[in-house]
């Protein structure tokens, strides 16, 4: 009795930790300490800052204090002991927001073996040293969502992360942003365009199918609930001895998207895919956060904003499958026209470096202001992202993340200077430069070292080699590999058949 | 003085059609040539970059014919041109993407609409015109982007294709981007033979099924060598292909048309378009043509900074690969290929930019202005994409400046035309003002009309 009792405290407390388990491990992950390389106070001087809410100021500047925004204005006076940036002649603006991103991520982005694989999580892959954090940050990116792929209807859980290189693993996720969940819909999840060998064709093969898994795993996760619902409600008005719902790994990611504590980003093209998206979402009581892709937005944008729903999509991207081939580059435009909260994202680490550019094609197609281009990489994925008190704008009080261009970003002439997280300046384009030589200097000598290493190791192999040799008998020699058995050594005699007998294979 | 003279012209002119200052009603011209079109248009009070000197304040530009007429400060406007008063706007040649997959890949995925790589691994007797499709939607897409002329490359990859390309690829053909017909298209038919060099490859990706393929070194070396020899086989057959049909006589030979298709390169009539991006790649590329005495123009070149000075003494020209890539190697400066078409100017290396990709052709401009942004002189970034792709595949007598008497490709625009922001608002292949309509526009246009629900 006793000892059952024990047993069931110990699994309501676990129960509550079932409940909270996502939010406790990303917070203590992201417990960041205060920057020790972030000057206390920074300003930044004569610069054109593109606040993005309220406008352009000339010649002005940006007070930075503890890595927050202080004071901007045209007349700041330098504060005793103030760093200083001197922008003159430049441009500064938020960092920008990757809505869709696959940067940092260590290994695939793709659990492919189940069509819903909600159960995995791409925080627990984060990995700091992706040289692609770099190359965006030199592109002015600050903060990026970072997915799994769309391999699956109901994918993996996501984390936001701001583009800290040099730190851990455990310093890259955005404190306080809400987690997220990958969904997609079309070719990719039905997996049109693949075909595993050996592998059995997996449901679903079609868009009604795609609809149908993720009503069915809807309707286990809220049947889920509704159990840990009862029990909750039952311990708490003091039952005793009651077993808890058995818990789901897959499942309560979707009871936290039903309960509004994880957002849902759905990958996503054709106009009807969208909207059996939105109905889907209304019949089970939760909301898709973005549509990501929506290449066929503008078709059906009234319909996206009556939902509440916002759009992250491409600037020009299209043609490369047939869902694709009706993407125009005035998509963000009709859509901002028609009431949604649109993003431009990359879903690519190169094409996150010139977002600035992408979002300047809704200016040539489709006639969105300046500003309206702007907040398409700043505060509205922000706002899609739940971060914009925090960032997206050149507001007081927000964090410092903010990019210094040497011309108007909104042109294919703008090359990034400084990029700046939290008050740190985490690029910096002449300090880049200058570092270079010496970078090469050390690549040769780590280069040179390796080799010696190599021909050390490889005298030291022959001479133990050579001394086995003269202890075998003649006939203990090796013979060369069986055909079909690459030996993998490939410096011994027998590589010649090996390799020909793995070409044949292929 | 030439702008009152033109504005006296264009009170005076019959055929003057308001109409023209307004782009969206170009709509209705459905695609090109018109059967009834003008002979003739005039260009007043535009500046006029001709790249072939100065650029021309408040020029005139006449097209006759398909051709360029006259261009200049001081010219007469003949009475039956179409007159289009381009004040406050600006007049290019036509923009010229080199490397593309234009008409020959409609969606990449659907294989049934891609024709742009051949089976195998020698393919010499191919021909990209062959294959173009005129209907293409991409075709009206590149030219909203100021692009006139392009070359279709066949087993040239491409943004959304995969897998192998093998080693020559077949024929390149330099194509209008306007016509009724294939024939209409054709520039040139056989501009260069596409050679995808070797790689030694020890990691290999198949999209098939998504699997990571490992090979040791040894290996992938065998397999380089092989392809590299094979190659020489096949140029050493159609040398001695082109001695037996030189001789004078009755042929006493088999007819095999893949050897006469490579006659023109052994011959030096046809360059060879080499795919090749790792300095260890070019250099042999570079060496294979010395020793075999070929034309090469070099296609991709991420690293052709490394063998700059081994290129201009050769005269080798480069088309570059989207300045807008990431560096090849985790440790290149992260603005490696941004910052390399500025380095190769430097050295004197000859080179265009191109695409790489038909739905990604419309980016040209925007490539070679990020080359501007990371330090590439603005007029060598223009020439980039107008001239020097002429000048590379020996058609500048016909394409990339405006000059008289040459074909009337020309762009008139709003504003720098590599620049983002910027608008065509006219645009002239072989002389013939061609529609700015596409099924993008068209989309935006029953779209942006939709009543609310």
């Amino acid at each position: 009795m006793k000892a059952a009792r024990a047993g069931s405290a110990f699994l309501k407390a676990f129960a509550v930790i079932v409940a909270l388990d996502f939010l406790i491990v990303l917070g203590a992950l992201a417990a960041n300490p205060p920057d020790a390389k972030a000057p206390a106070i920074l300003l930044i001087q004569n610069a054109t800052i593109l606040t993005v809410t309220h406008g352009t100021i000339e010649h002005g500047s940006i007070l930075i204090r503890d890595g927050k925004i202080a004071e901007v204005g045209q007349s700041i006076s330098k504060p005793q002991g103030a760093e200083v940036i001197d922008a003159n002649g430049q441009f500064v603006m938020p960092g920008i927001i990757d809505c869709h991103s696959h940067i940092a991520v260590d290994g695939s982005v793709n659990e492919g073996s189940v069509s819903v694989s909600s159960m995995v999580n791409i925080a627990d892959v984060l990995n700091p040293d992706d040289i692609d954090i770099y190359r965006d940050l030199a592109g002015g990116v600050t903060v990026a969502n970072v997915l799994h792929g769309s391999a699956n209807s109901i994918g993996g859980q996501t984390v936001v992360i701001k583009l800290r290189w040099g730190a851990p693993a455990s310093r890259l996720p955005f404190k306080d942003a809400l987690p997220g969940i990958k969904f997609a819909l079309g070719e990719n999840p039905k997996r049109s365009n693949f075909s595993i060998r050996g592998q059995e064709k997996r449901y679903p093969a079609t868009r009604m199918g795609v609809e149908e898994t993720i009503r069915a795993a809807f309707s286990e996760a809220r049947d889920y609930k509704s159990k840990w619902d009862d029990y909750n409600k039952r311990t708490s008005a003091g039952e005793k001895n009651l077993i808890p719902p058995r818990r789901d790994l897959r499942l309560d990611p979707l009871v936290e998207v039903l309960e509004g504590k994880r957002y849902v980003h759905a990958h996503c093209y054709r106009e009807d895919e969208i909207l059996m998206l939105l109905r889907v979402a209304k019949e089970f009581g939760f909301k898709v956060r973005t549509l990501q892709h929506v290449l066929e937005g503008y078709k059906v944008a009234d319909e996206i904003a009556a939902a509440g729903a916002g759009a992250s999509t491409f600037s020009d991207w299209w043609a490369y499958k047939v869902e694709a081939y009706d993407a125009i580059p005035y998509n963000a435009a009709i859509m901002t026209r028609r009431g949604v909260l649109v993003s431009i994202n990359s879903d690519d680490a190169e094409e996150a470096t010139h977002l600035n550019q992408e979002a300047a094609k809704s200016i040539r197609y489709g006639g969105l202001s300046r500003e309206e281009a702007l907040k398409m990489i700043t505060i509205n994925p922000a706002i899609q992202l739940g971060i914009d008190q925090r960032v997206g704008s050149i507001d007081v009080g927000k964090d410092a993340d903010l990019v210094i261009y040497n011309h108007d970003p909104l042109s294919a002439y703008a090359v990034v200077q400084k990029t700046l997280i939290d008050g740190r300046v985490y690029f910096d384009r002449s300090r880049d430069i200058a570092e270079r030589a010496d970078r090469e200097k050390e690549k040769k000598a780590l280069t040179e070292k390796e080799k010696k290493a190599a021909a050390e190791k490889k005298a030291e192999d022959k001479k133990s080699e050579d001394k086995r040799q003269n202890e075998k008998k003649p006939d203990d020699r090796p013979k060369p590999p069986q055909s079909g058995q690459g030996s993998g050594a490939d410096e011994t005699d027998g590589v010649g058949s090996a390799a020909d007998s793995d070409r044949g294979a292929l | 003085m030439n702008r009152l003279r033109a504005t006296a012209i264009l009170r005076n002119s019959l055929v003057l059609i308001t109409a023209f200052a307004f782009p969206t009603l170009l709509r209705a011209q459905q695609p090109t040539p018109k059967t009834d079109a003008p002979k003739a248009y005039a260009l007043l009070h535009a500046k006029i970059f001709t790249l072939a000197g100065a650029p021309i304040e408040n020029g005139t530009l006449i097209i006759r014919d398909g051709k360029i007429a006259a261009v200049g400060g001081q010219v007469d406007v003949p009475q039956d041109a179409q007159v289009i008063n381009a004040e406050g706007l600006q007049v290019y040649p036509g923009m010229f993407d080199p490397v593309t997959q234009m008409g020959l890949r409609e969606i990449g995925a659907v294989s049934s609409t891609v024709d742009s790589t051949e089976t195998g691994n020698y393919n010499p007797d191919v021909v990209a015109l062959t294959a173009v499709s005129p209907s293409s939607e991409h075709i009206p897409v590149t030219r909203v982007a100021g692009i006139t002329e392009v070359l279709g490359v066949p087993a040239s990859g491409g943004m959304d294709s995969f897998g192998p390309n093998g080693v020559i690829g077949g024929q390149a053909s330099a194509i209008y981007l306007a016509g009724w017909t294939v024939d209409d298209m054709q520039l040139k038919r056989s501009v260069a033979m596409v050679v995808n060099w070797p790689e030694i490859q020890t990691k290999t990706f198949d999209f098939a099924t998504f699997q990571r393929k490992e090979k040791p070194y040894t290996e992938a070396k065998q397999e380089y060598d092989k392809q590299v020899t094979e190659l020489t086989d096949w140029i050493e057959r159609a040398r001695h292909y082109a001695q037996a049909m030189g001789h004078a006589g009755p042929a006493d030979y088999e007819r095999d048309l893949k050897l006469e298709a490579l006659v023109p390169v052994v011959r030096g009539q046809l360059p060879l378009l080499i795919f090749a991006d790792r300095s260890r790649e070019i250099r042999n590329a570079i060496e294979f043509c010395d020793k075999q005495n070929l034309k090469m123009i070099l296609a991709g070149g991420s690293e052709a900074y490394k063998l700059k000075d081994l290129l201009r003494s050769r005269s080798i020209p480069v088309i570059l690969r989207p300045t807008l890539t990431l560096p090849l190697n985790e440790d290149d400066p992260y603005d490696r290929l941004l910052s390399q078409p500025a380095e190769l100017s430097a050295a004197g290396v000859k080179f265009a930019f191109g695409s790489f990709d038909n739905s990604f052709a419309r980016r040209l401009g925007q490539n070679a202005a990020n080359a501007v942004a990371y330090g590439l002189p603005y007029d060598e970034a223009l020439k980039a994409v107008t001239l020097y792709p002429a000048q590379i595949f020996g058609l500048a007598d016909q394409v990339g400046t405006l000059e008289s008497g040459k074909i009337a490709n020309v762009i008139v625009t709003n504003g720098d035309p590599l620049e983002i922001t910027s608008e065509v608002r006219y645009l002239f292949i072989r002389g013939q003002l061609t529609s700015l309509d596409n099924r993008q526009k068209r989309l935006f246009e029953k779209y942006s009309a939709r009543p609310k629900p």
